[in-house]
């Protein structure tokens, strides 16, 4: 048997904001099938790294390929075809506040489909069922609870069954029972849909609930890719500050202090 | 030396960042009109239902208040004139110094301070909420480009609209002066009006349109610009909305002082 192809490649990925480095050369592949969980704490660079994995930034040196396709180098329609085989599912929803919730979910359908009015609303309100929001088409997005914004972003995230799921921050500002809710979302969608799903977070709970593989990120570099058990068991300091929610030990440098304090342009 | 630097080290920043705004809003220029004409080549068509919104919001909603201003301004200028020029016993020209007035200059920068203020704004606060609430992420990923959803709709709704309200505004204006003017110069309304139908000529008409256009862009690009370099939340949303008013402004009626001076060499 062949070895399964990755549907994401990432290959020693660098970003900078300004003169600091965010991500420290990273290599990172996520196989067909897989639910990939990738955790971190505040500035670990998780969210630049979802950015380049959704083309929203260019890769200053590194590359990052989806289906096979580097979004560095993709000309404009090979990088909408990538678009039109991926679904995401931002960490506040990003529902456009203009449009009703129906109208979110159709949004895809009706800018890359010839589809006819009835079949778009149709499948729009099907998938408004999958998250458990069937009848609220009609409300706009401001009248929703936050699970419920997290519930339809995730309906127009699917809209057009995408091979690829990505999920910002599932369970940030929710309550323990909707987050939990959502965890079992995220598996049958799996599981009924066959999706590869990438989902970012930093809740411990739910990521060794949902995960196949978690990836662990710390200041810009990847500490390890692996099983959730062999995650739980490794040795690594850091990695385990993370599980057991230690406050990391900050070594201070003295010189690189004292210039900070005194340094007028920092 | 560092007394010196400093100030001379902010200037070079200021500048660059001035020279950065309107390289940024050059490009947004130059994508949002390869949308309009080459974008349902590449998947990224502009709607048409899109056009016709911003049309009715930028254009259509501000009927009113522009025919009030409009009013207003004309009325203004008819008493202003009526009084300055009796001093000379020249009364008269009252007429054909209105026509000109509003057509070539009063009619087209009222209009466009109007629309700056009413729909600049909005493109930079709708813009720059959605920027900050990635909303403007989510259409990216989505496969919908920003600039093609978002300003090349509107770049072309301002196109329309302003010359129209600009063609509007001339009309109300000089219908504001004749009212006011022609019992002054013993003269019916309709006999006002008549005179100065027959005293402009179309390149008076054309010199407040021409500027009207070149207004739309500008209004259109400096509120979408602003509306995308938005951060900091929601504080950075009302900044850019003022940012976006105050510059429009500005360039407005710098480039009709530059207008002015070459049409009418």
């Amino acid at each position: 048997m062949n070895a399964p192809v990755p549907l994401i490649e990432v290959e020693q990925l660098e970003a900078w904001y300004g003169r600091r480095r965010v991500l420290h050369g990273v290599d990172f592949a996520v196989n067909a099938g897989e639910i990939r969980v990738i955790m971190g704490g505040s500035g670990s660079g998780k969210s630049t790294l979802l950015r380049h994995l959704l083309g929203l930034q260019r890769p200053v040196s590194g590359r990052v390929k989806l289906f096979g396709v580097d979004l560095g180098e993709a000309s404009e329609r090979a990088l909408l075809d990538v678009r039109k085989r991926i679904g995401v599912s931002f960490q506040g929803g990003a529902l456009l506040t203009s449009l009703t919730v129906g109208e979110n979910v159709a949004l895809p359908l009706r800018e890359h489909t010839t589809l006819d009015e009835s079949t778009i609303r149709i499948m729009s309100r099907l998938k408004l069922e999958v998250v458990n929001l069937g009848g609220f088409q009609d409300l706009m997005p401001s009248q929703l609870s936050g699970g419920m914004v997290k519930r339809a972003a995730l309906a127009r995230a699917i809209v057009m069954d995408p091979r690829l799921l990505f999920f910002d921050e599932p369970s940030a500002g929710l309550d323990p029972v909707v987050s939990a809710e959502l965890d079992e979302l995220i598996l049958r969608l799996r599981d009924a849909l066959r999706m590869t799903i990438v989902v970012v977070t930093h809740e411990l709970e739910s990521a060794f609930k949902i995960a196949d593989t978690i990836t662990v990120l710390d200041q810009g570099n990847i500490l390890t890719t692996g099983t959730v058990a062999a995650v739980r068991a490794s040795d690594n300091e850091r990695i385990q500050d993370l599980l057991n929610r230690r406050p990391r030990e900050v070594q201070v440098d003295a010189d690189a202090y004292l210039k900070r304090l005194t340094e007028e342009e920092a | 030396m560092n007394a010196l630097a400093r100030p001379l080290g902010d200037l070079g920043r200021a500048t660059l960042g001035a020279f950065a705004g309107v390289g940024y809003a050059a490009m947004l220029l130059f994508e949002a009109l390869y949308y309009v004409f080459a974008g349902w080549r590449i998947g990224q068509p502009v709607r048409v239902a899109a056009v016709a919104r911003q049309m009715r919001e930028i254009g259509a909603n501000a009927l009113p208040i522009v025919a009030l201003l409009g009013f207003t301004v004309g009325l203004m200028l008819g008493i202003q004139f009526i009084a300055s020029l009796s001093e000379f016993g020249a009364q008269s020209q009252v007429v054909v110094a209105v026509a000109k007035s509003v057509t070539r200059e009063f009619g087209a920068l009222i209009t466009a301070i109007l629309v700056a203020g009413r729909s600049g704004s909005a493109l930079a606060a709708r813009i720059g909420s959605m920027s900050v609430s990635q909303e403007v992420d989510a259409l990216a990923v989505i496969g919908i480009e920003p600039v093609r959803y978002l300003v090349a709709p509107a770049l072309i709704a301002m196109l329309v609209m302003l010359p129209a309200l600009t063609i509007f505004a001339n009309a109300v204006a000089i219908f504001g002066a004749a009212l006011y003017s022609a019992p002054a110069l013993n003269v019916t309304p309709t006999a006002y009006l008549l005179q100065t139908m027959s005293l402009l000529s179309t390149g008076d008409l054309w010199q407040g349109l021409s500027k009207s256009v070149v207004f739309a862009v500008l209004i259109t690009l400096i509120g979408v610009s602003t509306g995308f370099s938005v951060s900091g939340g929601a504080e950075g949303v009302g900044r850019a909305t003022t940012r976006s008013v105050v510059l429009s402004i500005c360039w407005i009626i710098v480039v009709d002082m530059v207008f002015s001076f070459f049409l009418n060499r």
